[in-house]
Formats: C-alpha cells, sequence, structure tokens
C-alpha cells in the first residue's frame, strides 16, 4: 500500500533538519530497537548559563516518518529551555507534520521518548531530578 | 528518467493483448452460456484462450479453468482439496514459510475455522526447500503439498520437478503456485508431476482480474465459486471474456518469447546485481543465484538503511521499486520471507526489489547504478545502526 504522507513530513524526509552527532553533548537518548525497524539518537547541547537547548542533532534508522518526526521534534525544542523541551509531546509532532498515518504514529512517539531520554540523561549529569518516563505500548 | 523496476507487482497489458480484448466489451458481448448464435462467438473466444493456456504448460484444454485471480485460484485448491479431503479424513496440508499470503492466510483460515493442521517447510538461507523435508513431513493424513514454484520476494526457483515425482509417487496431489514462475520460465504441468497449478494474467503482460487454475485430469476438488454452470460446473459465475481473451493472447506472446527474454532479463539482472555489490559497501544479495534465480529478481538487504526510505527517495528520481520490508505496507512486520531466509530484523527491514521486464532498458540499469548508491550512503550517514556497525566493522 503507498502510504499518504504529507507534504511536510515528505519535505522533512527529503530534507531533514539536524542530522548528525555532537561529540561533547550534554544529553544523549536512544528510543526504539532494530526489531521494530526503528532506533533514533538524539545529542543536544545546553547553554550551563541559560539551561537553554543551544544544538541539537539527531541520527535516525528508520522509515520515512521516523525521520521526519525526528527532524521536526529536533526543530521544536532547539532554543527552548529543557524545562520547556520537557513538554513536547508526541501529538504535537505529529501535528506540526500535518498528521502522519495513524499506522506510523508510534514514529513520533519514538521521538518524544528519545528526547526525553536525552534530557534525563542530561539532568542526572547535572545533578537534576531525573524524571520518571512514561513508556508507551506500541 | 522514469524507470519502472516492479514487473513482479504487475506488468502492463500489452498493446497486442488489448487489441484483442477490444471486440470482446462492446462488440461481442454476448453471455457465452446463453443459446443464440450470437454468444457462440464469446464462447469460442474463451475455448481458444483456454487452448493457448493449455498448450503453454503442456496440458489438455479440459484441465485448464479461469477464476478471478491468481489468488483465487490458490483459495480454490486448498480448501476445495481439505474440505473434501477432511470428509475422508485427511487434514494435513504441508507448505512453506515463504508462501505468499494467498497461500499462508487461507492456510491459517483452514486450520482456524476447518481443523487444517498445517506444516511450515523452513527454507535454507538461499530460500531453497528441501524434498528431503517434503519426504519427512508427509503423514497418512497428508491431503496436500502446495509449494511455490518461484518466490516473488527474493526469486528463489523451488525443486519443483523433485517434489512433484515425490507427491506423485506417495500419492499425494501436488499444488504449486507459479504466479510468478509462468511469467518466466518454462512450466510443462505433465513433465513435471504438477497436479495443480495457479496463475495471473497480470503478470505476464495480460489485464487484471484473470487468473487460471490447472486441475489435471483425475484432480477432483471441491468447488470454490458456486452458482451457475460455468467453466464445466467448476467455477461459476458469468465469465470474464475480454480479461480470458486477453489472458490467452499474453500467455501465447510470452511462450514465443520466453527463451530470448530469459536471456536479456539475466544478463541485465547480473548486471545489475554485480554493479550494486561493486558500487556499495555491505550490500547482501538476498536470494540464489544463476539459472534457480527468477531472471528478472533483483534483491539487496543494506545494513543501516530502512527499506521504505530508499523506495521514497529512489521514487524522487523516477525509479518505481518495492521492498519486502512491510513498513511500506498496512503492516509493520520486516517480510517473513526474509526472516525465513534466516535475516536479522534489521536487515529484513532494509530489503529492496528491483524486478526487471520488458519495460527495462540497457540505459536504465545504468541510471539505477547511478543513482543508489548516493541513495545508500546518505541515508546510512543519518542512521546510529549504520554507525555502530561500521565502529564494529573497524575495530
Amino acid at each position: 500500500m503507498a502510504l499518504d504522507y504529507s507534504q511536510k513530513v515528505m519535505d522533512h524526509f527529503i530534507n531533514p533538519r539536524n542530522v548528525g552527532e555532537i561529540p561533547d553533548a550534554d544529553g544523549v537518548g536512544e528510543a526504539g530497537n532494530p526489531k521494530c525497524g526503528d532506533i533514533m539518537k538524539i545529542y543536544l547541547k545546553v547553554n550551563p548559563e541559560t539551561k537553554v537547548i543551544d544544538d541539537v542533532k539527531f541520527k535516525t534508522f528508520g522509515c520515512a516518518s521516523a525521520i521526519a518526526s525526528s527532524s521536526m521534534a529536533t526543530e521544536m525544542i532547539k532554543g527552548r529551555t529543557v524545562e520547556d523541551a520537557w513538554n513536547l509531546t508526541n501529538s504535537a509532532v505529529a501535528e506540526a507534520l500535518d498528521g502522519l498515518p495513524p499506522i506510523k504514529m508510534h514514529c513520533s512517539v519514538l521521538a518524544e521518548e528519545a528526547i526525553h531520554t536525552a534530557l534525563n540523561d542530561y539532568r542526572a549529569k547535572n545533578g537534576m531530578e531525573v524524571i520518571p518516563m512514561e513508556h508507551h505500548e506500541d | 528518467m522514469f524507470v519502472y523496476m516492479d514487473h513482479t507487482a504487475t506488468t502492463p497489458t500489452s498493446p497486442e493483448v488489448l487489441k484483442a480484448m477490444m471486440p470482446y466489451f462492446s462488440e461481442n458481448f454476448g453471455n457465452p452460456s446463453s443459446v443464440y448464435s450470437f454468444s457462440r462467438k464469446s464462447r469460442a473466444a474463451i475455448e481458444k484462450a483456454r487452448g493457448q493456456v493449455a498448450k503453454a504448460l503442456n496440458a489438455d484444454e479440459g484441465e485448464i479453468f479461469f477464476t478471478g485471480s491468481g489468488t483465487e485460484a490458490d483459495n480454490w485448491v486448498l480448501k476445495g482439496t481439505l474440505e473434501k479431503a477432511m470428509k475422508a479424513g485427511k487434514n494435513h496440508l504441508i507448505t512453506t514459510q515463504i508462501e505468499h499470503h494467498a497461500i499462508l492466510h487461507t492456510a491459517e483460515y483452514l486450520k482456524k475455522y476447518h481443523g487444517a493442521s498445517v506444516t511450515y517447510l523452513p527454507v535454507n538461507s538461499e530460500g531453497f526447500v528441501s524434498v528431503e523435508d517434503v519426504r519427512n513431513a508427509i503423514t497418512d493424513k497428508t491431503a496436500l503439498v502446495s509449494i511455490m514454484f518461484a518466490n516473488n520476494e527474493v526469486g528463489t526457483i523451488e525443486p519443483v520437478a523433485e517434489i512433484g515425482a515425490l507427491c506423485r509417487e506417495k500419492k499425494i496431489p501436488f499444488h504449486t503456485d507459479a504466479v510468478q514462475a509462468a511469467a518466466h520460465l518454462d512450466i510443462d504441468v505433465k513433465a513435471m508431476n504438477i497436479d495443480m497449478l495457479s496463475m495471473s494474467a497480470h503478470k505476464m503482460y495480460g489485464p487484471k482480474g484473470v487468473g487460471a487454475l490447472y486441475l489435471r485430469k483425475g484432480i477432483n476438488i471441491e468447488n470454490f465459486i458456486h452458482g451457475g454452470a460455468q467453466e464445466k460446473r467448476h467455477r461459476a459465475s458469468t465469465e470474464n471474456i475480454a480479461g480470458i481473451v486477453g489472458f490467452g493472447e499474453a500467455m501465447e506472446i510470452l511462450k514465443s518469447r520466453l527463451d530470448d527474454d530469459k536471456k536479456i532479463n539475466s544478463a541485465r539482472r547480473d548486471r545489475l546485481i554485480a554493479g550494486i555489490l561493486e558500487k556499495i559497501p555491505h550490500a547482501k544479495l538476498n536470494g540464489a543465484r544463476g539459472d534457480k534465480r527468477l531472471p528478472n529478481n533483483i534483491n539487496f538487504s543494506f545494513i543501516g538503511v530502512e527499506g521504505e526510505t530508499l523506495l521514497l527517495d529512489l521514487d524522487a528520481k523516477g525509479i518505481c521499486a518495492s521492498t519486502g520490508s512491510a513498513c511500506s505496507s498496512e503492516s509493520l512486520d520486516p517480510s517473513h520471507v526474509l526472516l525465513a531466509l534466516g535475516l536479522k530484523h534489521e536487515m529484513a527491514h532494509g530489503s529492496l526489489r528491483f524486478t526487471i521486464g520488458r519495460l527495462t532498458t540497457d540505459e536504465q540499469i545504468d541510471y539505477v547504478l547511478e543513482v543508489l548508491p548516493e541513495i545508500v550512503s546518505r541515508r546510512r550517514a543519518m542512521s546510529p545502526l549504520w554507525e555502530d556497525f561500521i565502529k564494529t566493522v573497524r575495530s
């Protein structure tokens, strides 16, 4: 079956933003597993004074919607504080992409999880309280 | 450039076939079951097509029954054989793990609603079924052996003649799903001891919506579509005359150029395979090599990349290909065929299939070899799996 992706999904798939790694990242998070066909890895660079995410990069193995979700989610947390970035939800990512096919919604969940994992990595390293994560069954 | 490399999904109806079909829509539209002479034209057209299909398989005309699709033929065989055999206390079906869903899902249905017992034979890393495994799976309850002629995803050609001989010796009906194979290979149902064979017109430059079942004389199975007396009371419903005419025509044309097509396709297939292996590091060819592989099938896994992304990138370059990875389909499970060949999940998710045919040119092969390496390397560069893989290779 041909999946109907929105133009935004295709745009972020063809020209993904923030692809790469940050060697001296302040927080790194990974979500997904190869068995399901999706793995997302997020790198954060946080300003020590303002706690603002100055830079974010991702690497993703997965389908077009997984790549587009990573790209959009990283765009959405860039420039936000680590506290504020935690509030990014998977539905906000999907909405910003003008929707995902129902069967691909788990890709946006994966983006949320990868970001939460990276934020918790940062929090743990900086003596902040680690926030319990909701694990989505998908 | 527009490059159609998905001939296994479907083929265009060839102009000669379409021309032969045209008079049977508005002109000679008579119902073949009617008595008046006008309808004889329709009847004669169907019988001509039956002869064309029978001849191509070395079958008798009375052994060919037209259906609505290859899937219908598969459903008919499995349900019609098992339902009848169960009345006589035989409920065992032997098939393989790599069949098309037309077989696998029908087998599951028979298990669920009719108490059938099903053996799914494994295959080796190239996709071959072992004849010995078939022999060992046979019990006194076995009602049917159904093993595909050639696999649609990886193109592996099964030892059909050997399995046919074994089943004949054991007096067990043998069916083969030849929906892909019939479009590329010489099939002689007599020499190969085939009792039942399914095929489909649209895989061989005929129209969609018409298939056929070869049912050897003496093999009695229950009907699948019940109703009128069409197809000698074996398959009810008013005949798709134009479709059937197109099938006959397509089959005759196919047969007349089979050897030439085989040579051309195999050469292009091998050039594409060699080119991909040369230009893309860590590319894995799925399936067999040489003449045990369908002449038009090329199937690769690229570690670190998911299949759907490659399809969309290729689409952006005008290339139509396919993937066994179900990420491009309704289900998210990776290909059951590639898993049966022993591929890891992530490799099974990363498969890409090109199937060449009459629309293919040498320039198109060059074009694919030009754009594919770049696409794979770009997607690998953004993949954490590739990063991990490369680290382990280097260390």
